[in-house]
């Protein structure tokens, strides 16, 4: 079944109420954050300050509803706040994007009582959570997830570890995913649930961080589960519902790091159209010299085409769009790529100096590759929408 | 505890924004209007009461163009309660007697334990609207605070001025109004959660017609204050650092008073 085209929101506008959050982000951002970010790249800390910041300006209560001391920010909002972050440091907009992703499962299939026990504390910043679903040998084949949790009592215990899991070493809480059916019989897909494990806690371990390429001040770490006891009050959603709780929290998560991408392009560009108007060569600045305006031209219009997509995306998919994973995928793909290109670009127009780290657009470029990795891999993105857009093989 | 803080929408001093109409006075719209730098860290000191004290509050009180709201809710967002904005047409291009005057009015109208407000505007750099503002009510006028410390079972407050060998303490009855510098300490960025607020926290506006004033005394028609002329300063010609020990550096200044025949 084709896709619907015909959008019965075909244009939207930002609210008054987004557009104050987003320039309060932007002059936080561009005040107290962006003065920090070749420091957190270069010592590789997770910088506590900032989570601070972000937490004491309630940023980090966007995503949560209003009664649990949330702001209530839709998808959309939340997104302005992530690319505006982004803007200036990768790191520090993926701390908001974590703490959304690693929240949905809660918000999407949560019981009020759980709800009510974590949120607020989220909402406040004052903790930190995790979303630890992929392991060594289940990275797109989110399926072949191996960890376990064995029903004993009113408890469940958990055997198995995580890789690549961001803010795993920083995080009070884990949404961690595990297979509750053993059984040969039962289909891959329905094995899965979702717990929420507070840490510390016995047989819970940090055995690793990654040394990484880019986003160099988020920690990604490997966790260890051996024996860990969590309550089945605990349990988000059903018994089996774990996959599908994965792929539907995607749905939104997905934007928040086109967000990231889109924001970091922005930033790149930004540097690359300050260098090229004060920058002169041959008698002239470079911006005028058309190779080097041609590639600002199709920064500009790459960083746009993504930002509209997402924005539009993100209106959509709050819509109750039923093609929602389409658009999430589709947000994802273009603006993980826009941000690879442009970054790339904004060291080549630098030249010489766009390859030292005396200028920011290296480390942008660094931080931009990411985008195109985690999250579902641009492969992976590209899959969803060919299938919605075929739909299934009957 | 009730503290009114006097603010002025100014040209923002970042965006190097301040430009003066043809008849020399500044263009308002030139630029976008922010908080004037003073009144933020004057604000800063009244929230810091107010939240020590646990309870109080505090008003916002601006002489300004119709635009001003929009600049008055960033300091609402800060966590100010209310805001009173006195506007009239007759105003445009009041010195700082009429801004006094009218001011002083308006405060009659309120009740207060103190008025804080910035030493001077980033715009206009007088200086002496919050003392003229004391005389006219004859409160006791505080000036260059750097710390505020009221006593309100007392019904006193102690502030320290700065002072070349340490600083002083001044002490007066309540009500005052007390002039603040940056000294007081950096404003806080207004939280999410205060700017969503600030949308629906109270603007009073008054009109001269609300205070009891009478138009004909006030305003650009009777400013005691113009401006003739403005210029941009010259161009600096390059300029010679002399480096070295200080017997090479005097040697160096001799030589260059001396090719310039002034000794």
């Amino acid at each position: 079944m084709p896709p619907v085209t015909d959008s019965p929101l075909p244009t939207y506008r930002l609210t008054e109420e987004q557009v104050l959050l987003r320039d309060a982000v932007r002059t936080l951002a561009d005040e107290r954050v962006a003065p920090r970010a070749a420091e957190i790249d270069k010592t590789g800390e997770f910088p506590e300050d900032l989570r601070q910041l972000l937490a004491a300006q309630d940023i980090l209560a966007l995503p949560f509803p209003e009664e649990s001391g949330g702001l209530g920010g839709d998808l959309l909002t939340v997104c302005l706040a992530v690319e505006q972050l982004s803007r200036a440091c990768a790191t520090t907009g993926l701390i908001l994007a974590v703490q959304e992703l690693a929240s949905l499962p809660l918000l999407i299939a949560g019981t009020n009582e759980q709800k009510d026990r974590f949120i607020p504390k989220l909402a406040s910043g004052e903790q930190l959570i995790a979303f630890a679903l992929t392991e060594a040998e289940a990275g797109s084949d989110v399926a072949a997830i191996r960890t376990t949790a064995t029903r004993d009592g009113d408890d469940y215990v958990i055997n198995g570890s995580k890789r690549f899991i961001s803010h795993g070493s920083v995080a009070d809480l884990i949404t961690v995913f595990a297979a509750t059916d053993a059984d040969a019989e039962t289909p891959r897909r329905d094995r899965l649930s979702c717990f929420i494990v507070e840490v510390p806690t016995p047989g819970f371990a940090v055995t690793r961080i990654e040394h990484k390429m880019g986003m160099r001040g988020s920690p990604t770490a490997e966790l260890a589960f051996d024996g860990v006891r969590v309550p089945a009050a605990n349990r988000i959603g059903d018994e089996g519902a774990g996959f599908g709780l994965a792929m539907k929290t995607f749905d939104r998560s997905r934007p928040g790091i086109a967000a990231q991408a889109v924001g970091i392009a922005q930033g790149a560009l930004e540097v690359a159209t300050a260098y090229a108007h004060d920058r002169k060569q041959f008698g002239k600045r470079i911006g005028d010299l058309q190779m080097v305006g041609a590639m600002l031209a199709d920064m500009d219009a790459a960083t746009e085409a993504a930002r509209q997509l997402l924005y539009k995306a993100c209106v959509e998919i709050e819509a109750g769009a039923p093609d929602a994973s389409r658009w999430s995928a589709m947000c994802k793909l273009v603006a993980g790529d826009a941000a690879m290109r442009v970054t790339t670009d904004a060291v080549q127009v630098l030249g010489g100096y766009g390859y030292i780290d005396e200028f920011p657009v290296e480390r942008m470029m660094r931080d931009a590759k990411l985008t195109q990795l985690y999250e579902g891999t641009q492969q992976i993105q590209r899959l969803v929408i060919a299938r919605a857009l075929l739909g299934k093989d009957t | 505890m009730r503290i009114v803080v006097l603010v002025k929408p100014v040209p923002d001093p970042a965006s190097a924004g301040e430009r003066l109409g043809p008849d020399g006075r500044l263009d308002r719209a030139a630029a976008p209007a922010v908080v004037n730098g003073n009144d933020e860290y004057v604000l800063e000191a009244a929230l810091k009461l107010i939240e020590a004290a646990g309870e109080g509050e505090i008003t916002l009180l601006s002489m300004a163009p119709t635009n001003a709201p929009e600049t008055l809710r960033k300091a609402l967002a800060m966590g100010a309660t209310r805001a009173v904005h006195v506007t009239d047409p007759a105003l445009a291009g009041s010195d700082h007697v009429s801004t006094a005057k009218v001011l002083a009015e308006a405060l009659g109208t309120l009740e207060f334990d103190m008025v804080f407000a910035g030493i001077d505007s980033s715009d206009g750099v007088g200086g002496v609207v919050p003392a003229g503002v004391a005389a006219h009510l004859g409160l006791p006028y505080l000036s260059y605070a750097a710390k505020i410390e009221p006593d309100m079972a007392g019904r006193t407050v102690r502030v320290r001025r700065i002072s070349a060998t340490g600083y002083d303490v001044l002490e007066a009855p309540l009500p005052v109004v007390i002039g603040g510098t940056q000294a007081l300490g950096e404003p806080r960025y207004p939280s999410l959660k205060g700017i969503m607020a600030a949308r629906n926290k109270e603007i009073v506006t008054k009109s001269l017609g609300d205070l009891g004033l009478d138009a004909a005394g006030l305003g650009g028609a009777v400013a005691t204050t113009a401006v003739l002329d403005s210029r941009q300063p010259p161009a600096r010609a390059a300029t010679e650092v002399v480096r070295g020990t200080p017997a090479e550096g005097a040697a160096r200044i001799v030589d260059f008073l001396a090719e310039r025949r002034l000794i």
